[in-house]
């Protein structure tokens, strides 16, 4: 039972296109994969399925080797536009998964992870009060506080500008320090790919297939000026049909 | 300052027109039209005689009365029809055929049913006002975003926290909506409903001004007041709409 998550053959179509293709894949307990592939290929998906928001017409997955039938809270998606709900507060939405008493003192709980991902003093405050870059932290901390056991990240940072974006990477980084989750992250952005995570899965142009695994052993903090990073990306870019 | 810019334009119109009607009734040489000056006499009369505040009360008491019971009927029944689809499919044509006839159209069932007491136009405004909050409640349900009730499931949350935190929340700002348009026709239709029928009310006040006499100064009068108390209506709603918890939906 090393394996965390399991995606057994998953096909998808919609009507008669077929969007998945036969998609098999395991992630470790831990482990930080991440998923590019071209726009339109099929990944986002992909993704509702692997997280149980929409079903497969094809295959199975597995999480600690129980078949998924729709979304739990052991896995939290976190997906491009967010889904922080602006008509409550930054600590009122941290202690929305908080339900039930096994919790213990949620207010204190909310703040914690608050703090953690440096929204101290914004707890009171309304999203619509919030920039963009602290948006996606309410949405992380919303997601640690029910210590999920796999985070599902679809294009996370995209909405943010480019150094938001750069700036939340390493955030992300740095909180995976502290708690170790097992992370899938699909992006369309190589460098984020290869700065992140222990592999990268290349997807096939629409309908989406695995082409290529490339394994990224270094350790963090990162350097993308790395040689062999940057080498890294650029079969990465070739696999995706981009040369440079 | 700039509350300065907002008031005095239409202040200076409102001026305007005023001067204008009294100029054209001085004029005309009008024995029946009353002067600006004399509407204002005929409501001090009303006000000392204490008539005014017991019509105003009366039309005030039927429209709370209508619209609070239109209220708690339209606001769970459109959630829910905004839930359940086969409860929108089934009701939302039936509402849609109601919605467009005019309360006034139910006046004569209105007297046949509940004859001229208070019941009638309390009836008439529940009419004019449960279609409105209805219809806008359900709306509000189905443009609830996705990834709002998908972050819901994937937190596992109760049915209750469901409904509590998300369901009614996002769809308050379409109820408030919803509840502005109703109030606004709940008090076009009490004076409508008291013309005809009651012996109470502003809508009685105006006709009976006219009826006892030909006192257009207090038709008039009358006429003012209801502007005036709709404008304050509607403006309670507006109040409602700023509220933290919803003005996240109106982009302020």
């Amino acid at each position: 039972m090393d394996a965390k998550i399991v995606v057994n053959n998953i096909k998808k179509q919609f009507k008669d296109l077929p969007v998945v293709d036969g998609v098999s894949l395991s992630v470790k307990d831990g482990e930080f994969v991440a998923i590019v592939g071209p726009s339109g290929c099929g990944k986002s998906t992909l993704m509702k399925i692997i997280a149980g928001f929409e079903a497969s017409s094809e295959g199975e997955i597995r999480i600690d080797g129980v078949v998924r039938h729709g979304p739990s809270p052991k896995g939290i998606a976190i997906s491009q536009h967010g889904s922080v709900f602006p008509w409550l507060t930054v600590q009122q939405n941290l202690m929305f998964g908080l339900n039930g008493d096994r919790h213990g003192d949620k207010a204190a709980l909310a703040d914690h992870y608050a703090d953690m991902v440096g929204l101290k003093g914004f707890e009171n405050s309304y999203p619509h009060e919030l920039s963009g870059g602290m948006l996606k932290r309410v949405e992380i901390a919303r997601a640690l506080v029910v210590k999920p056991e796999i985070l599902y990240m679809d294009e996370p940072f995209s909405a943010l500008d480019a150094l938001m974006n750069l700036k939340m990477r390493n955030e992300l980084l740095r909180i995976l320090g502290e708690e170790r989750h097992t992370v899938l992250l699909i992006t369309h952005d190589v460098e984020e790919a290869l700065f992140m995570a222990d592999r990268v899965l290349v997807l096939s142009p629409r309908p989406a297939r695995i082409q290529a695994v490339f394994e990224v052993p270094h350790p963090h903090p990162r350097k993308l000026s790395h040689p062999e990073l940057q080498q890294m990306k650029e079969q990465i870019l070739q696999e995706l049909g981009v040369t440079v | 300052m700039e509350k300065l810019k907002t008031i005095l334009p239409p202040l200076a119109v409102l001026i305007a027109l005023i001067a204008l009607w009294w100029v054209v009734v001085v004029q005309t040489e009008s024995v029946i039209f009353p002067t600006p000056g004399q509407v204002v006499t005929g409501t001090m009369e009303l006000v000392e005689d204490g008539t005014l505040w017991e019509q105003i009360g009366a039309s005030l008491f039927r429209v709370g009365c209508g619209f609070g019971l239109a209220a708690l009927v339209a606001i769970p029944l459109g959630l829910w029809m905004g839930r359940v689809d086969a409860a929108y499919i089934t009701l939302n044509p039936i509402f849609q055929i109601l919605r467009p006839i005019s309360p006034i159209a139910w006046i004569p069932l209105a007297i046949l049913w509940f004859g001229v007491g208070n019941l009638s136009p309390v009836f008439l405004i529940f009419i004019a006002s449960v279609f409105p909050m209805i219809v806008q409640t359900a709306a509000g349900v189905h443009t609830i975003e996705k990834r709002y009730l998908r972050a819901a499931d994937n937190f596992g949350v109760s049915r209750y926290v469901l409904f509590r935190q998300v369901i009614i929340p996002a769809v308050l700002p379409e109820i408030i909506v919803g509840m502005r348009i109703a109030l606004g026709v709940a008090w076009l239709v009490v004076v409508a409903a008291e013309m005809i029928a009651l012996r109470s009310g502003l809508g009685y006040l105006i006709m009976d001004s006219r009826n006892a006499g030909n006192r257009y100064d207090l038709v008039i009068a009358g006429m003012v007041i209801i502007g005036i108390i709709g404008l304050i209506l509607d403006a309670v709603m507006r109040k409602l709409e700023g509220l933290k918890s919803v003005r996240w939906r109106y982009g302020r």
